[in-house]
């Protein structure tokens, strides 16, 4: 393939990448750009040319063992709940920007100890950015068919121009804002892009391998077996490999947690603590994609591609030797892609811990404490974006100077290898609060020197001596000191030897310093903070422990250096709202200590940050035990607030509750005083009439027979009426109170009518109106006869009451419905007022108009019927539709 | 001869008034509500109005406002009868402007002798 038509394409597809990252930043508010899916994809920054192209290398040579690089991450997913998600509540707390950062605040903010972990950082990173910029470099030759052509300078070799638009890409993408613990959304979402992208080519190739150049995996397994070493390669080979297969998985394990790149894709950038859910099933998801097939890919190519080639290159290769340039493009792209997003990443990441916990705190603090906001910000973005050149120039170097004979496979091995010696710090300190920061120093120098020696020694001693007799002799010829074979354990292959024995050394180092020195005051606040990150994360700033004496007005300035006056004053406002502190307070306390340290940490550091704020403020020694003290203090202080809040809002409740009662009471007690208040007047109207006639009587000797007996008449009615009223009244009472015992048996409810009728039809025929009722369809129902004839009657002679003389026609009917036995009485008067209709089952209905008589009069007969349908779990109404009269309709169950 | 216009709803308690006054040779007129009280008031002038308050339709207090707005009846006195007895309702109705505030049950006897000192 043309030279300069590979070149096109890739300035074309960096540029598409730059317009991604372009179009992120300036909508970064877009739900495009923030969701789970570009934080698991961002995660998948794991697999780099190494998985691209390394795994098929490894399948071909020495079988499955390429998976273990998957399944330790695969198998850390379901932890992530447990540990990532704290990991990365810390991390958001303390601003926290990278793995060194983690480590030192941890252990007190150390700042040495940011710096070694920083150290070690470069150390493994660096040759694995290499490594990649390498990968770039061959299947650029590979797919120009240049091989013939070797670069002599630097300026006509497109790798370094490919390197330099990195560097370009992450310093403008990755240096927007001072504060290295912001999300950098324009990189990761064109590192989600890639990973899409060399997942489908990478499937692509697949498929073209397994089912265009073979006929399905069967037949590529057919021909496979074939081959000589093809029972070595698809089996385990006893105990060794076992054991290679558990510390090349517990290496991959830490890998997930520790690489720098992967802290910062999924502790830095992560966003919501809910999209960790997602990642624990599409991260493995998508890993397992990318494995299916890898195996056919290196049997296809141990197949076909015979001869001197690399293995490593197997997928490219494969479409090239059958002429699909298109195909061998996209897989070019691919790989191009995994390196890309590895490197980008990579070095975002190292330049931050380089610039923050080792330039920083190292050099230029002094600096810093004279200049103004804005040229600190430059300052400090200028060292990162110095850094960035610097790492991806030194990684280039490397590579060119450096051009071993080690595959992509073993240079990640390496890397992972030291990487890991982070390992014990990181998480045991996350779980145990003895940790101290003499222990972790000593522990990862240990184990970085041991895989040293282990490792990487035996690898310079042959370039340099160009004989082997390191390895096979050992350090002056001491058995016991083989670097392969440390203490005589020959059983493992170099790498998991290494791993096994700097592991073992560090951890026990760390373990015995730990419990031998006790940490200072510092380190064990940070270690309890870490450790009970849940406990803590209400305390916040109160969890902080610091005693002494700094003024407000110093700090205020400190952070207006990096902050400026705006943000700093609008950060302390919030500060002073939270705490309810006073504007005008002039000293500083822990919390506002600990608050500015903060403020700072996403800016230079948490070293930096302790070193800057501690220059203005006079700290006191405070001893550890007064350490622990408070913040079991602060612990308990904030139990029992919460206890308190919680009582409180019990309280609050009760008090609700009891509002709600008495509002009730009130009104049950206006009901009950309105009740007798009616049942006075009701009472007083007959009183009245019996007592004026009494005395009319009395006074009346002249008065004719005739109008004495008038009035007598009128006194014995009204002493009736006085009589029902108070009949009444009790009734509704029993009724009310429940104590009234219902005879309930069935009853043929026709029956029932007619006995009804029986009884107001003398009323009837005196008024000349008809009631009609249809007899004989024999239905049962259960209900009390007495009260029954009770509602009927009450009913009936309303109805008459209102019927007009001669023309009144009355018709009642009982009929079946469901499960109920429903009963109309209607008549053809002047039916019911609207305005009452609400109101009429009511006691001595009188409505709002409080003194005007309802024409209907004093009756309690409805009221008492509806007590006594409910009595039944029967319902009572009145028909609104009805308009031709009044029409009444009740139900009971049958 | 005195007018005077008894508005109740009950009958029974308007008859035995009806026969009392009768006697004490008043001229008596009836009203079963507010609204029939109001258009008899208007068109006799009585020179007494024994008002119930509970009543249908227009109830005392609305009636005894319409008399004391209407110049022709400045004259006319109005005598509250009513069973409403709390200390309340009958400073209500004194304040509202009624000359005498009688509750009920009331005696015959003292209802004359109250009438007869509001007249003269």
């Amino acid at each position: 393939m043309n030279n300069y038509l590979l070149i096109s394409v890739i300035i074309v597809y960096l540029a598409f990448l730059f317009l991604i990252a372009f179009w992120a930043e300036k909508n970064s508010k877009s739900k495009w750009v923030n969701n789970p899916y570009i934080y698991v994809l961002s995660l998948a920054v794991y697999c780099s040319a190494w998985t691209y192209y390394g795994s098929v290398g490894i399948a071909s040579q020495s079988g499955i063992s390429f998976l273990t690089i998957y399944l330790g991450p695969v198998i850390s997913l379901p932890l992530w709940i447990l540990v990532m998600r704290k990991i990365i509540r810390v991390s958001k707390q303390h601003k926290i920007s990278s793995i060194a950062d983690f480590i030192s605040l941890r252990y007190g903010n150390n700042r040495f100890l940011g710096a070694l972990v920083t150290v070690i950082c470069v150390f493994a990173i660096v040759p694995y950015i290499s490594l990649q910029l390498k990968a770039i470099s061959e299947t650029f030759e590979i797919i120009t068919d240049e091989t013939s052509y070797v670069s002599t300078t630097i300026l006509d070799d497109s790798t370094f121009y490919i390197a330099v638009l990195l560097a370009i890409f992450v310093a403008f993408f990755g240096t927007q804002a001072t504060d290295a613990s912001q999300r950098r959304k324009g990189i990761m979402t064109t590192v989600a892009v890639e990973s899409i992208l060399k997942l489908a080519f990478f499937l692509i190739a697949g498929v073209y391998v397994t089912f265009f150049l073979f006929d399905g995996t069967s037949d590529i397994y057919r021909q496979a077996s074939q081959l000589n070493n093809f029972k070595e390669i698809t089996s385990f080979n006893g105990l060794e490999s076992g054991f290679n297969w558990m510390f090349m998985i517990m290496l991959s394990f830490f890998a997930i947690f520790l690489l720098p790149r992967q802290f910062h894709v999924a502790v830095v950038e992560n966003d919501r603590e809910r999209y960790l859910k997602k990642a624990i099933w599409m991260f493995p998801l998508y890993l397992l994609l990318f494995n299916v097939f890898v195996i056919f890919i290196a049997w296809g190519g141990n197949l076909t591609l015979a001869g001197d080639v690399n293995h490593d290159y197997y997928t490219l290769l494969l479409p090239l030797q059958n002429n699909n340039v298109v195909l061998a493009m996209l897989v070019f792209l691919g790989g191009f892609s995994a390196v890309i997003s590895m490197v980008v990443v990579s070095t975002l990441a190292l330049s931050t811990m380089v610039s923050n916990n080792l330039i920083i705190p190292y050099g230029f603090l002094d600096k810093f404490i004279q200049g103004n906001p804005e040229k600190n910000a430059n300052y400090i973005k200028n060292i990162r974006r110095i850094s960035i050149f610097s790492l991806i120039i030194i990684a280039y170097f490397f590579y060119i100077n450096f051009s071993y004979e080690l595959s992509l496979f073993s240079i990640g091995l390496i890397s992972f290898a030291v990487i890991a010696q982070l390992a014990p710090s990181f998480f045991i300190g996350l779980f145990w609060n003895r940790g101290s920061a003499r222990a972790a120093k000593v522990g990862m120098i240990i184990g970085v020197l041991t895989v040293v020696y282990t490792l990487i020694l035996p690898f310079i001693v042959n370039v340099l001596t160009g004989n082997n007799l390191f390895v096979e002799r050992g350090l002056f010829g001491i058995e016991m000191l083989k670097p392969y074979a440390l203490l005589g354990i020959d059983f493992l292959g170099p790498e998991a030897h290494s791993f096994f024995w700097s592991m073992f050394l560090n951890t026990f180092s760390f373990l015995t310093i730990s419990l031998l020195s006790k940490g200072n005051y510092r380190e064990r606040n940070y270690a309890e903070m870490f450790i009970n990150s849940s406990n803590y994360a209400n305390l916040q700033d109160g969890a902080f422990v610091w005693k002494g004496e700094a003024y407000v007005s110093d700090i205020r300035s400190m952070l207006n250096r990096f902050l400026g006056e705006k943000r700093t004053e609008r950060a302390l406002n919030l500060f002073n709202m939270k705490y309810g502190i006073s504007q005008e307070e002039e000293m500083a306390d822990a919390r506002l200590i600990n608050f500015s340290e903060k403020l700072l940490t996403g800016s230079i550091g948490s070293a930096s940050a302790r070193i800057l704020i501690g220059s203005v403020a006079k700290e006191e020694p405070v001893s550890l035990l007064e350490v622990l003290k408070i913040l079991e203090e602060s612990k308990e202080t904030i139990a029992i607030n919460k206890a308190l809040k919680e009582k409180s809002k019990e309280l609050t409740q009760l008090t609700e509750q009891l509002k709600t009662a008495n509002i009730e009471l009130l009104e049950q007690d206006r009901i009950k005083d309105e009740f007798l208040d009616t049942i006075a007047h009701e009472l007083k109207t007959p009183i009245t009439s019996i007592k004026a006639a009494s005395e009319v009587l009395t006074d009346g000797d002249d008065m004719p027979d005739e109008l004495k007996t008038k009035f007598l008449d009128n006194i014995v009615n009204d002493s009736d009426r006085l009589a029902r009223l108070i009949h009444n009244i009790l009734d509704l009472e029993k009724l009310s109170s429940g104590r009234d015992q219902m005879e309930i048996q069935p009853n043929q409810i026709d029956e029932t009518i007619d006995k009804a009728i029986n009884g107001v039809s003398q009323i009837a025929s005196n008024k000349n109106v008809a009631i009609i009722h249809q007899n004989g369809k024999e239905i049962l129902a259960n209900y009390d006869e007495d009260r029954m004839l009770q509602v009927l009657t009450n009913l009936l002679s309303n109805a008459l009451k209102f019927s007009e003389p001669e023309k009144g026609v009355i018709m009642i009917d009982a009929h079946q419905k469901q499960h109920m036995i429903e009963v109309s009485i209607e008549d053809n008067g002047k039916g019911i007022p609207k305005e009452d209709v609400n109101y009429i089952f009511d006691k001595f209905y009188q409505s709002k108009h409080q003194n005007v008589k309802k024409p209907m009069g004093s009756g309690l007969g409805l009221a008492i019927s509806k007590k006594i349908i409910e009595s039944h779990k029967g319902k009572i109404w009145v028909d609104k539709k009805y308009k031709k009269g009044a029409r009444f309709l009740f139900t009971i169950p049958k | 001869m005195k007018k005077i216009l008894i508005v109740d709803d009950e009958p029974n308690i308007v008859m035995s008034l009806e026969y009392t006054f009768k006697k004490k040779n008043y001229e008596v007129y009836i009203a079963r509500d507010g609204g029939e009280a109001l258009q008899i008031a208007k068109d006799k002038i009585p020179d007494v109005v024994l008002l119930d308050i509970m009543m249908p339709n227009v109830d005392g207090y609305e009636t005894l406002k319409q008399i004391k707005s209407n110049q022709n009846l400045k004259d006319t006195k109005v005598v509250f009868l009513s069973a409403k007895n709390k200390a309340a309702d009958i400073e209500k109705g004194l304040q509202m402007g009624a000359d005498k505030y009688l509750t009920k049950p009331f005696s015959v006897k003292k209802l004359v002798a109250e009438i007869n000192e509001l007249l003269n």
